[in-house]
């Protein structure tokens, strides 16, 4: 019974494997360098239609069309800048998962950093506030009034014979 | 005082910044092709195999490229208002057939209607590459000098004609082609 469940998962297991479920479509380059060229562009290059997917996991047609470019712009030798050169000048900067450092995108990327260092500042400020609450100096009369006082009570502890 | 207006303050600055993205409309993606020379194709006509289309016959005028598909459900909606573009406005509308059947696409235009001077047969998709197509139908608005002045991603409404592309042709109307 063991060994049949483990037979049933294992099948579940390996049939989920990218490359057999993707079957229908064979890029095949002649080198590994090439291969990895075109696995590495299709992970870093959205898809259009279903935006939250890059061209390697979307299955729409704009997406095997652009997957085919890509393949034929490798096969033809284009470098990794040129390819994406062509994308961006159709489908604009969108199409990179990683946006370019730019003007336009100075506050998505350093954004998180101003906040950080804000949020920073904030704390400290908050901290360094609450410390100086805690120690509040006496001013001279005060500090007489509070000798007598405790003066008093050693007086008192004394007559009442406590310790 | 501060204690209270500065977390208000900070709440409605983020309630202002999320309902400004709630009101964007994600697939609008601003075409890198605005101001830009109009992609080159030489395609088959849809109807005329022999015949070709490209943009560069279209230099010196203000045209309109309207990329569809009989597969394309939303096209349904846009048909009828290009239709009435091209009576009304007698507005040059260059149809680019997108990965289409030519049966399938001339049995459209019968049923529908025909609001274009010729059209593009891509079947490929690819001259619908050039133009950064994702989202069909789209719809493109190109000048005198044959550059590329506006996108619009989705079916055009009769909204869209009155307030942003008529205006924007009868203007580039005025200018020269050089």
């Amino acid at each position: 019974m063991k060994m049949l469940k483990l037979a049933i998962l294992s099948v579940f297991v390996l049939s989920y494997s990218p490359w057999l479920s993707a079957g229908v479509e064979v890029h095949e380059f002649s080198s590994a360098a090439q291969d990895q060229q075109y696995k590495k562009l299709i992970n870093e290059l959205r898809c259009l239609v279903c935006q939250n997917q890059n061209l390697a996991d979307s299955n729409s047609e704009l997406a095997q069309d652009l997957r085919n470019e890509v393949s034929a712009m490798i096969v033809k030798g284009d470098t990794d800048s040129e390819i994406v050169d062509f994308m961006v000048a159709r489908y604009g900067d969108f199409v990179l998962y990683r946006p370019p450092f730019k003007p336009i995108t100075f506050l998505l990327w350093l954004g998180p950093f101003v906040l950080l260092l804000l949020a920073t500042v904030f704390v400290v400020i908050f901290i360094k506030r609450n410390k100086q609450s805690e120690v509040t100096e006496l001013s001279d009369d005060e500090l007489k009034k509070a000798n007598a006082l405790l003066a008093s009570q050693k007086e008192n502890d004394v007559i009442k014979g406590n310790k | 005082m501060w204690r209270y207006l500065l977390p208000l303050g900070l709440f409605v600055v983020l309630v202002i910044f999320l309902s400004m993205g709630l009101s964007l409309n994600p697939r609008d993606v601003p075409s890198p092709l605005l101001g830009k020379p109009a992609p080159e194709f030489n395609l088959a006509d849809l109807h005329n195999e022999q015949q070709k289309v490209s943009p560069a016959q279209y230099k010196g005028q203000v045209w309109l490229l309207n990329v569809w598909a009989s597969w394309c459900v939303s096209c349904r909606a846009e048909h009828p208002v290009l239709n009435q573009l091209a009576t009304k406005y007698k507005l040059k509308i260059v149809g680019l057939n997108y990965k289409d059947q030519r049966a399938d696409g001339i049995n459209w235009l019968q049923q529908r209607g025909n609001p274009y001077i010729a059209n593009g047969f891509d079947f490929s998709g690819r001259a619908g590459i050039d133009w950064g197509v994702y989202g069909v139908p789209e719809t493109f608005v190109i000048d005198k000098r044959g550059h590329v002045r506006y996108k619009h991603t989705g079916p055009v409404g009769w909204q869209d004609i009155e307030e942003k592309i008529m205006p924007l042709v009868q203007q580039l109307m005025k200018e020269t082609a050089e």
